[in-house]
């Protein structure tokens, strides 16, 4: 028995309202050889971390091991007493979370919580905790680490909040690392570094590491098998190599054409229908009702995970065929018009949102905090899809609320059509609110949980057009078959509906006041990938039989690339560079243009990041000179600190604002 | 930070002083009207005004009772002729000692019962006290009042129903009287208290840090003292500080049923005798109170949340 990690056909689940037992993880044997670093994948309510965290013999609150038992180095975690369970846990296997701003205790401080580790499963003598805690956060390449130890978790940047929990996952110095969605919700520069660090820790120590995640990309880059997850249950299993490139799923190869690439200027393909819920998925095959190759045979009996000609491990009776049709199908061609008329002029746009101090505002003076964002002149034409990229605290979803008119500007004006806008949103006319809506990242928060999709629908057509009766209701009933929604769901209940499924909701409650520009603010982030493309498909249609300008706010560039004609990229609030969207990816390009593309995990086994720039986060930007000037891995010198940079303009339409030659932009970093 | 919220306090007590001292103004009728009722005409009613400064404006008036205030100075009584200071302190010590003895009692229970209740959420415990708590909140003060009084004074004959001590003597005597009047304000106050730490110690172990301090494999009462409690208790000083202030000026009832003599009490007899210049005193010292208290409670707050502190100190 050499695993270190041994689940044999575990069962895990809950008692549901109705007293029947609903499985959430079915029949899995999972094993981890000492070194190796194996990926979960899979959707939201896959069982991917229930699975993780059943490795540690921990379940969540409600639910019940049915079946199975979980080892680790042979001892049966659900079998140990308490105390056992204690040494184990963030000893020899250790965790490390999704969220550590929220997996961080708040009241105490960094040193205390890395030294309460070691205090617990550590053989250094007491007096020696101290520096060792110091070396831990150095290894996790924390800068001034003597300084973080004083510091409280929320005085750290996400990126640095996940250093030290891994920091505090190593101090126990143990043989398997579990890593549950690590990176999610970080910047992609934080992620790429983050990962880079976790690749380098693992072959360093000799670590096994199981990997949590729905991004194929980071998979790809710290993985060397992979394990696809669906309702439940393994579907498909083999080698990195395998999963990505030549999957002998169908649901693996669905995921896979779901994912938006950087070279891939068409439309990601969706994954239509949804994954049954726990204890639905009936007896047949759980993926049926979405697989293209069904037959009769996949709806009676459940398919056993079988190895491939191919290679790898599927759940599937059509395995073969799976694995012959491979080859991409190409995605559609986001809709590309502009008319030249231009629809929405930003000019000169500043916003602050430091507010005088009480005693500035006794003596009547301004604050002389730089703006957050400032000196934002863009004009978007009639139709077109203007992508926003940034990291996070680059002003992207600020600009947004500004032209929506939720955050007055300090300065500069906001025009569309050929009306300047009034910059708060209550002074705007009825007609000016109607022109421009807003579409937020989360339709959990931008939806009223009391409101049914009728209630929420009909707001805007009441307001705008002064609906009634039959008519509201028909007219509903039509928007919501155009985000391809039925009548039948205009008296559910935002509770009622999956994600992606109230993203589309959202969409029509903006296209329902016939708005000639859609404010899209990062609206796929909190979605699944397959969800993900029928969304970003959903925006193209609107967009071709609407006519609609987009902005589009996405940390993804991915994403941005797949549906935007022009993108601009801000950095601490000022622009970079805007152009075309193929001049931005494939021209010449801004320094901090090219960190953001090269920190863009791709899912493909043979691609790495480049990692140019530190991932330092900057809680203000630069009294003087250029943004981005801290962290450049091309400053040029004093210049770039002093003077503001010029507009260069390599092609038409494409501008770059940076001290360097246009002719140097692209050469490689000088020695 | 710190200054600028000591800054807005002083502020608050300040337009509150002008409120009651404005309010007392604009009543019909003065001091010496009030106090010598039918006889206030004549050379009496000249004579009293005199004596009482009320000739002069009354910008004057408020500046001299606001700068006697702040020195702790309320002028004289109306009718009795006795110092204020010297009446209402006695009366303030005597509600300063039954706040202290029911916190004394009240606090430490109820964060006791609120962490056991919020560890054993739905367990047998739980549910015992979390009834009893609601069944404390709901009865009303007099009632809980009279029914201990029957109880414990009446047929049991364990404790005094009612306190005969004067509001001068020294505080020894107070004791055993003092006992059943806390014991009924010590109940409402731990329930209150009780049921909000209970929900705020369940919200906490059911948080992510908890989880994680679980799976780092930090024992039960370890993860329970340095990781949930210190964060499960921060909204309860909040609490403590309203019932302080609550315990100080807002038990009235409890003084009458009693019969304690506390400032609550004193505040409704100076009102039925309209002893003006009394009532604006303790107007104005349990304004004082509330302000001071709720200061208080906003900055430990902010000394022991260090979210909050790092905030403070970025803001000042």
């Amino acid at each position: 028995m050499s695993a270190l990690i041994d689940i044999r056909d575990i069962s895990v689940g809950f008692v549901g309202r109705d007293g029947r037992t609903r499985e959430v993880l079915r029949n899995i044997d999972l094993a981890v050889a000492p070194g190796e670093c194996v990926g979960l994948v899979g959707e939201s309510g896959s069982g991917k971390s229930t699975l993780a965290l059943a490795a540690m013999g921990y379940l969540k609150r409600g639910l019940r091991l049915l079946n199975g038992s979980a080892a680790f180095n042979g001892i049966d975690m659900f079998a140990q007493s308490r105390q056992e369970l204690e040494r184990i846990r963030g000893g020899q296997l250790a965790l490390i979370p999704q969220n550590s701003g929220q997996s961080l205790t708040p009241t105490l401080r960094v040193g205390a919580q890395l030294g309460e580790a070691l205090r617990l499963h550590s053989a250094l003598p007491a007096n020696r905790h101290a520096a060792k805690v110091v070396e831990l956060l150095g290894h996790v390449r924390l800068p001034d680490p003597e300084s973080i130890v004083q510091r409280f978790p929320h005085e750290l940047s996400g990126g640095q909040q996940q250093r030290v929990a891994i920091a505090m996952a190593l101090a126990g110095e143990p043989e398997a690392l579990l890593l549950d969605e690590p990176t999610t919700g970080l910047d992609v520069t934080t992620q790429a570094h983050i990962l880079e660090l976790l690749r380098d820790i693992a072959a360093e120590r000799g670590m096994a590491m199981v990997y949590v995640s729905h991004d194929l990309g980071a998979i790809a880059r710290v993985c060397t098998r992979v394990v696809v997850m669906y309702a439940g249950e393994i579907v498909l299993e083999g080698s990195t190599r395998h999963v990505l490139r030549s999957p002998t799923h169908p649901y693996a190869q669905g995921l896979l054409a779901s994912i938006p690439k950087l070279d891939d200027t068409t439309l990601p393909i969706a994954l239509d229908g949804r994954p049954p819920a726990p204890g639905d998925a009936g007896a047949g095959c759980a993926f049926a009702d979405r697989c293209a190759l069904v037959q009769d045979r996949c709806r009676s009996t459940r398919p056993q995970l079988v190895p491939s000609e191919f290679g790898g491990t599927a759940r599937c009776f059509f395995a073969k065929e799976a694995g012959r049709q491979q080859g991409r199908t190409i995605g559609a061609a986001p809709v590309r018009f502009s008319s030249g008329d231009t629809m929405l002029d930003l000019d000169g746009l500043s916003i602050s949102y430091a507010r005088p101090r009480l005693l500035e505002q006794l003596l009547g003076r301004g604050t002389d905090v730089p703006p957050t964002v400032d000196d934002i002149s863009i004009s978007i034409g009639k139709g077109e899809t203007l992508g926003l990229v940034g990291e996070s605290g680059s002003g992207k979803s600020t600009i947004l609320k500004t032209i929506a008119g939720l955050l007055p500007p300090a300065g500069g004006t906001v025009t569309a059509g050929n009306q300047s806008l009034p910059h708060a949103v209550e002074q705007r006319e009825p007609g000016q609110l109607r022109q421009i809506q807003l579409i937020f990242q989360n339709p959990d928060d931008s939806l009223n949980p009391r409101h049914t999709v009728a209630d929420i629908l009909e707001q805007p057509l009441k307001l705008y057009f002064g609906l009634t009766g039959d008519e509201l209701r028909s007219r509903s009933a039509e928007i919501l078959e155009r985000v391809r929604l039925g009548a039948h769901y205009l008296d559910r209940l935002p509770s009622q509906l999956s994600g992606g499924e109230k993203q589309r909701v959202a969409i029509a409650r903006a296209f329902a006041a016939g708005p000639e520009i859609v404010l899209c603010d990062e609206v796929t982030s909190a979605l699944d990938v397959s969800v993900q493309a029928a969304v970003l498909d959903l925006l193209n249609e609107l967009k071709e039989t609407q006519g609609t300008t987009y902005i589009f706010v996405s940390h993804d560039l991915a994403v941005v690339r797949a549906l935007s004609d022009r993108v601009a990229v801000l950095y601490q609030g000022r622009l970079c560079e805007i152009g075309q969207t193929d001049q931005v990816f494939e021209g010449k390009s801004h320094p901090y243009t090219k960190v953001l593309l090269g920190a863009v995990l791709e899912p493909d086994p043979d691609a790495a990041p480049t990692l140019a720039a530190d991932d330092i986060v900057e809680r203000a930007p630069p009294a003087r000179g250029c943004p981005f000037q801290r962290r450049c891995p091309r400053r040029l010198g004093e210049i770039c600190d002093t003077d503001t940079p010029p507009w260069q303009s390599p092609e038409a339409g494409h501008f770059i604002r940076c001290h360097i030659l246009l002719e140097d932009l692209n050469a490689d970093r000088p020695h | 930070m710190l200054m600028r919220r000591l800054f807005l306090g002083a502020i608050t007590v300040w337009i509150v002083s002008v409120i009651i001292f404005a309010g007392v103004e604009v009543l019909p009728g003065d001091a010496c009207t009030a106090f010598l009722e039918r006889e206030a005409q004549g050379k009496l009613l000249e004579n009293c005004r005199e004596a009482q400064g009320l000739n002069r404006s009354a910008a004057e008036r408020y500046f001299d009772w606001a700068s006697g205030a702040v020195r702790g100075d309320f002028g004289v009584s109306a009718n009795g002729q006795k110092s204020i200071s010297e009446l209402v302190g006695n009366r303030l010590r005597n509600s300063l000692l039954l706040a202290f003895c029911a916190l004394a009692i009240g606090v430490p229970l109820a964060i006791f019962l609120g962490v056991v209740t919020g560890l054993r959420r739905d367990k047998p415990v739980d549910l015992v006290f979390s009834t009893t708590a609601v069944f404390a909140m709901t009865i009303p003060e007099f009632v809980s009042a009279t029914v201990l009084i029957l109880v414990f004074s009446v047929w049991l004959g364990w404790l005094p129903g009612i306190v005969l001590t004067s509001a001068g003597a020294p505080v020894p005597e107070f004791f055993p009287e003092i006992l059943l009047p806390v014991i009924v304000l010590g109940m409402v106050m731990t329930a209150h208290i009780l049921r909000m730490v209970r929900s705020s110690v369940i919200e906490v172990m059911a948080g992510d840090y908890v989880q994680m301090a679980v799976l780092k494999g930090v024992p039960y009462w370890r993860i329970v003292f340095r990781h949930a409690l210190p964060n499960a208790l921060l909204p309860a000083i909040n609490v403590v500080a309203l019932t302080i202030a609550w315990l100080l000026g807002g038990v009235v009832v409890i003084e009458v049923v009693f019969n304690y003599p506390g400032l609550g009490r004193m505040m409704i007899d100076a009102i039925s005798d309209r002893d003006l210049p009394v009532v604006q005193a303790i107007a104005l010292i349990v304004a004082t109170v509330y302000v001071g208290v709720n200061l208080t409670a906003d900055i430990m707050t902010m000394v022991l949340n260090p979210r909050l502190r790092t905030h403070a100190l970025r803001g000042s």
